[in-house]
């Protein structure tokens, strides 16, 4: 009866919602149980945008995600918010390139990976929000080349469908750093 | 069996009107729905429907009352600042007797307020859509399936019984995305032979008018929809029980005050405490019955809603104030949180163990 509660928060324009969105695809064609909501309003114009995404065995109850088992955190804003938020034991991921300092909590994995400069240096620089997940899958489990593809084809529209092969690329980075 | 999709619960709403037979959407933007209008500015014409972006809500909800005369099923949407704007023409749509499908996805208030979920449009819904003896089917919707379901539901309703059917959603129901199977079997639309369609000079006009100048008259069309009101009382009432069986203390919830209490409940029950839920999914017709037959076990009622307790009252009044009552709510788009509903749990179960 495994219960996983993400939360992925950062800057507008980051792909949170977006990377939010691909788990909770990938959850459904698992025949997993899935929730996934935005923050929506003036802060995601310019400050903290953040979505909450439920992958359950069982039927999901509250989608709002107050306690996460994982948190990204892809600014430092993000990670001062909800650093404390994190359940004892929970996984925190940070993108390093963005976020100087370290995570001050000690009943917590931390995971530290330079997003942003990986994507930047890989010439696909809107894709950190990926390299994370693909972080993500490695370190929790779940990374298979199969289930990656079906979840980017129903979360990539078919007019799209050119971006398939960078982010499956993307997140192959996050997946071997 | 349709695969499912991951949806916005506006976007499911939108879609399903459209499956339901929707091909004429009004509206006006407001934020958490706006969603609603996007789909349809984008859906309704290559279907050969009418989205038209009013000039005001007031605009708007005239427009539901011109095509609903004609008998075809349409629909606008809005959220609580701009529902209010509309309740003149929830009062003209009643008073005509005419079937329409209303959606309040609700924000803070009162007022402008915030744009953060709420339950704040209870007694507006349920009680007082406008001037003037009348009553909305109220369906509440606690997960993105039943937006859609809900809203073909809200369609056969309204035609059923010549009224209009609000779908009362919320701003978290709105935005977040769940798995949705869209797979309908809908009935075809009744017979409208009161809708002006043109006589081609084959039958005797008709009218469609909420102005009645003789108190007799007014008087006797005020008591037939009551008569109907009543049947509706009987025969339309939806809710879902949970771990109700046992229970000595209820919960009563709606929407995502539903969702929140559940996680509770589940805790609560590890603990052994006897908690269920009575969810009401028509809030008018209210399931008086189903909680005035769980007040004979439950000692204490607990409303958990995103109001000052507008949903209480009603709880109150179908329990005929036999029990203890708590209110366990937040307002202004603050929602309570699971523990804060477990708190409310132990605490009617004397105090946390």
């Amino acid at each position: 009866m495994a219960t996983t509660q993400y939360l992925f928060a950062g800057f507008g324009g980051q792909g949170i919602l977006f990377s939010g969105k691909f788990l909770a695809y990938k959850g459904l064609t698992e025949d997993k149980q899935v929730s996934w909501l935005p923050s929506y309003g003036p802060e995601m114009r310019g400050g903290t945008a953040s979505c909450s995404v439920i992958v359950s065995d069982t039927p999901v109850g509250s989608p709002i995600v107050s306690k996460p088992d994982v948190l990204v955190a892809m600014n430092l804003p993000s990670l001062d918010k909800y650093e404390d938020s994190v359940k004892a034991g929970g996984v925190i991921f940070v993108d390093s390139s963005l976020i100087e300092r370290k995570v001050n909590r000690t009943d917590v994995t931390v995971h530290y990976i330079p997003a942003t400069k990986l994507a930047s240096d890989n010439q696909m620089p809107t894709l950190a929000n990926m390299i994370i997940v693909g972080k993500i899958l490695k370190e929790l489990g779940g990374y298979s080349e199969e289930s990656v593809n079906a979840a980017l084809k129903k979360v990539i529209s078919a007019k799209r469908a050119d971006m398939l092969e960078i982010n499956l690329k993307a997140m192959q980075i996050g997946a071997n750093n | 069996m349709a695969d499912k999709v991951l949806m916005k619960g506006n976007e499911a709403i939108a879609e399903a009107a459209i499956i339901a037979g929707c091909r004429h959407y009004f509206g006006y933007p407001i934020t958490p729905q706006t969603e609603i209008a996007a789909y349809m500015a984008k859906r309704m014409p290559k279907i050969g429907g009418c989205f038209l972006q009013a000039e005001s809500e007031i605009a708007a909800i005239n427009m539901v009352y011109g095509v609903a005369s004609t008998g075809l099923r349409v629909m606008t949407s809005s959220s609580s600042p701009g529902i209010s704007l509309k309740g003149e023409g929830l009062s003209y749509l009643a008073g005509a007797d005419l079937p329409s499908l209303i959606v309040n996805v609700q924000r803070g208030g009162p007022g402008l307020g915030g744009i953060q979920p709420s339950q704040s449009d209870y007694f507006q819904a349920t009680k007082a859509g406008g001037h003037g003896d009348f009553r909305m089917l109220v369906l509440a919707p606690a997960s993105v399936q039943e937006m859609a379901d809900l809203t073909v539901k809200g369609f056969e309703l309204a035609d059923k019984y010549r009224m209009t059917s609000m779908i009362l959603a919320d701003g978290t129901m709105g935005q977040m995305m769940e798995p949705v199977a869209l797979d309908y079997d809908v009935k075809p639309m009744p017979e409208k032979p009161w809708a002006t369609t043109g006589t081609k000079m084959e039958r005797e006009h008709n009218i469609v008018n909420s102005l009645f100048l003789q108190p007799d008259a007014l008087e006797k069309s005020n008591l037939e929809r009551y008569d109907r009101y009543s049947y509706i009382e009987e025969n339309e009432v939806m809710y879902e029980e949970y771990m109700m069986d046992d229970a000595e203390i209820c919960i009563a919830a709606f929407g995502i005050a539903s969702r929140v209490a559940k996680n509770a409940i589940v805790e609560a029950r590890k603990q052994g405490i006897k908690v269920g839920m009575i969810r009401p999914i028509t809030l008018w017709p209210f399931p008086t019955k189903v909680f005035e037959k769980a007040a004979e076990k439950a000692h204490t009622f607990i409303s958990v809603e995103l109001s000052m307790g507008q949903m209480l009252e009603d709880v109150k009044l179908a329990t005929k104030c036999k029990g203890e009552y708590v209110l366990c709510n937040r307002v202004g788009g603050m929602i309570p949180s699971p523990e804060e509903v477990l708190a409310a749990i132990e605490k009617a179960n004397g105090g946390a163990k």
